[in-house]
């Protein structure tokens, strides 16, 4: 495949204004144009400006990944679009709350697991726990699927929030 | 919550002040219980002209050819519920062709959204992918701001539709009107207009050094005011390039000029996509490479380098490559270029550009558009030809429906001046052509306004006849009737063999009754020789005329770039057809 078929992850952040439909704009607009979201992320980043950020993990070829920046640009509320994947380093995280049931060694090794993988406990019964797993998408998804066959029975994830490394600003 | 002060005034009040603070004089629309409010406004000042038209659809049509046809942005006003979703169809046409709109709905009062009150839609999430933007004004305070924030949106950058979702409670309670700094801004929204200049000289040296150039220009010229479609003649007349249109560029240049190539695209002429297929480099400027110019895009003008200038940088590198793209208004693109032809006075390979046109007209000798008119039957193109021949020297304007007959417009009516051509380009719209006359004849009332249409399409909106009584408007409806919805019937003979499936016009009105139970005056015509005399009738007829013209039923509209082609396979005549098979890739195509 040449590099322009080439299908590549992007990390996406967007700074939009946390207005009414500011999510459902952004979604359609992935869901209209036939875009993927791998994952996503929003919350309120500026109280005084009254402002979200939007972190979308998204895949397409290089036409398809400048599309979406183009078009996420163009949204009215929207103030910038910086694709993480391209502009140099960065970090990603996720979190995710990881419910387990189980007694005995399964139990024991749950923990012993949680240990390496410097997992929280955050919820305890005699026969449950939850976790809290922090890191990169991979790491979290390692993490749960090792958990698979000691009793899991609950995953809730956030997505993956990133920022470039350095003192730039946003 | 604070008292209304003395001044107060009702959120339908402040809207209507805030419509006057925008120079808005007409308002296209249908009332209904949620904007009984803005009606009684309406009804207590005489600034503000409503125009009633017969269904939201044509509201927003309307208000689109009053937009296309002053540059001014179109207002639109319909109640909740089915007002605001029979204007769907409206808002997509004017976000496909980027027309400046506001639309005004109503919507139940605040405390009932969400509650399937009665007449009550989820407007904003409805016009959500079909406008540039929409608000739903949840607090009369900020209501004013609002629709100035919506005119700035509207007319700034890639112009669009956008609606302000108006509950009635909103419209009833009462605030004091502060007439805003003008203009409003939005507070992050500043599309960029002025393009880099060291890119505009790299597009000139390209420009420049170019052996077998083309300019390839769209509706963003026309877009960008009367001024641009001045720049690009001028720039176009300094280079002595040839130059296309696209169906949305039309009169942004002279058609009378001997370096316009007419339209390119699906209908193009044969020159025009030829020049596009051979050229060197390509400027394109205000288009956006749509599937209908382009066909088969892995063969599309292969070998050139292409310059892309447009205002919405999601247009660039979207469909076609470009080695060159420039973010930036049209006009500001032109009058840099120019700027830079001026001073640095480039010498143009003129060998080379006179080989060039000596190859364009080889090109434009196969006379790509010509047909046989006999005695007996009226050929369509014939009667666009005498149409012309007619309207020529009056200040005219043209719309059309969707179809044959819009093709045909295209190609056989010349388009001198910008802003005198209104078609339902990107969307395809049938039933556009009769409400957009209806606004364009507002916009201009001593103007000769004519709606050329097919005898399927005009039925789409058949009821705004009464629009035209009731306001006097006189435009002029000239349907090309071939009793066939012809582009199907067309596609359905080359595509799908000849199976006409539910693409004859069964059980038509007889349109010159229909006329005249409408209160405008029909005529028909049947013969050749008869034309002239009923196009002049048309012409001295002081009020609405519908001319029903009998045409050749089983002419196709050549050339013909089959779905899935490349430009230098075009079908240029019935003769052409039985050679060729339309792939199976391209039968998926539209």
């Amino acid at each position: 495949m040449s590099p322009i078929e080439t299908v590549s992850s992007h990390t996406i952040a967007v700074l939009v204004d946390n207005e009414p439909g500011i999510l459902a704009r952004v979604v359609g607009l992935f869901s209209g144009r036939g875009y993927n979201i791998e994952s996503l992320t929003v919350a309120q980043t500026d109280v005084k400006e009254n402002l979200s950020r939007i972190t979308i993990v998204t895949t397409g070829t290089p036409m398809v990944v400048e599309q979406i920046k183009a078009q996420l640009d163009r949204l009215v509320p929207v103030h910038k679009v910086h694709d993480l994947t391209m502009e140099g380093p960065h970090i990603e995280r996720e979190l995710a709350l990881v419910k387990v049931k189980g007694t005995g060694e399964k139990r024991a090794e749950a923990l012993r697991l949680a240990d390496i993988f410097r997992a929280k406990v955050i919820d305890t019964k005699t026969d449950s726990f939850v976790f809290e797993v922090t890191g990169t998408s991979d790491k979290v998804q390692t993490f749960v699927e090792l958990m698979s066959s000691l009793g899991l029975v609950d995953v809730g994830r956030t997505g993956t929030v990133a920022m470039t490394r350095g003192g730039a600003a946003f | 919550m604070k008292k209304p002060e003395e001044s107060a005034t009702t959120g339908a009040d402040l809207l209507v002040k805030a419509l006057i603070d925008e120079d808005v004089e007409v308002v296209f629309g249908y009332p209904g219980g949620a904007v009984l409010p803005i009606y009684d406004s309406l009804f207590k000042q005489n600034k503000l002209r409503h125009i009633l038209v017969r269904h939201e659809q044509a509201a927003v049509h309307a208000a689109e050819g009053y937009a296309r046809s002053t540059g001014k942005v179109g207002v639109v006003l319909v109640t909740s519920g089915p007002g605001a979703t029979n204007a769907v169809t409206g808002l997509t046409d004017a976000l496909m062709d980027s027309i400046p709109l506001v639309c005004l709905t109503g919507q139940v009062p605040t405390h009932m959204i969400g509650n399937d009150a009665f007449q009550e839609a989820d407007t904003t999430g409805i016009t959500r992918p079909c406008t540039k933007h929409n608000y739903l004004v949840k607090d009369v305070a900020v209501l004013p701001r609002t629709v100035h924030e919506a005119f700035y949106v509207a007319r700034s950058g890639r112009p669009g539709p956008v609606v302000i979702d108006l509950p009635k409670d909103v419209l009833m309670n009462k605030h004091a009107y502060a007439a805003p700094k003008m203009p409003v801004q939005h507070k992050s929204y500043r599309p960029q207009t002025t393009p880099d200049q060291k890119q505009l000289e790299q597009a000139f040296e390209m420009i420049a050094k170019a052996k077998k150039p083309i300019f390839y220009t769209g509706g963003g010229v026309i877009n960008s005011g009367p001024k641009a479609s001045k720049l690009l003649t001028q720039l176009v007349h300094m280079t002595g390039y040839p130059i296309t249109n696209t169906l949305m560029g039309l009169g942004s240049f002279p058609a009378s000029d001997k370096q316009f190539l007419g339209m390119l695209g699906m209908h193009g002429t044969y020159e025009a996509n030829l020049a596009m297929y051979n050229c060197d480099v390509m400027i394109n400027i205000g288009a956006r490479f749509d599937d209908r110019i382009t066909g088969k895009i892995a063969e599309f003008s292969p070998n050139s380098k292409k310059i892309h200038i447009d205002i919405d940088r999601s247009s660039l590198n979207k469909s076609v490559r470009v080695d060159l793209p420039i973010v930036g208004d049209a006009g500001e693109a032109l009058e840099g270029l120019i700027k830079l032809w001026k001073a640095k006075q480039p010498k143009v390979d003129q060998k080379a550009l006179k080989a060039w046109w000596a190859e364009i007209d080889t090109w434009r000798g196969r006379d790509c558009l010509a047909y046989t008119q006999g005695k007996e039957i009226i050929k369509p193109q014939y009667a666009l030809e005498r149409l012309y021949h007619h309207i020529k020297n009056r200040d005219h304007y043209i719309t059309t429906e969707v179809g044959q007959h819009q093709m045909w417009a295209a190609q056989f009516l010349k388009f001198e001046q910008p802003n005198r051509w209104m078609t339902s380009g990107g969307l395809g719209t049938m039933g556009y052509g009769l409400p957009a006359a209806l606004g364009v004849q507002i916009a201009h009332p001593e103007a000769l306004v004519i709606d050329v249409a097919g005898e399927a399409s005009i039925m789409m909106n058949i009821q705004e006849l009464s629009t035209a009584a009731q306001y006097r408007l006189p435009v002029k409806i000239f349907i090309l009737n071939n009793q066939y919805m012809g582009m199907v019937r067309q596609w359905q003979e080359l595509l799908h063999g000849g199976r006409y499936s539910e693409s004859y016009s069964e059980a038509l009105p007889d349109f010159v009754k229909l006329a005249d139970a409408f209160g405008a005056t029909g005529l028909r015509c049947h013969e050749p020789s008869k034309l002239d005399d009923v196009i002049k009738e048309m012409i001295a007829i002081k009020g609405p005329v519908i001319v029903d013209v009998a045409v050749d039923k089983a002419e196709n509209c050549f050339p013909m770039i089959p779905s899935g082609a490349a430009h230098n396979d075009m079908l240029l005549g019935p003769e052409d057809r039985a050679a060729r098979q339309v792939s199976e890739e391209g039968m998926v195509l539209v």
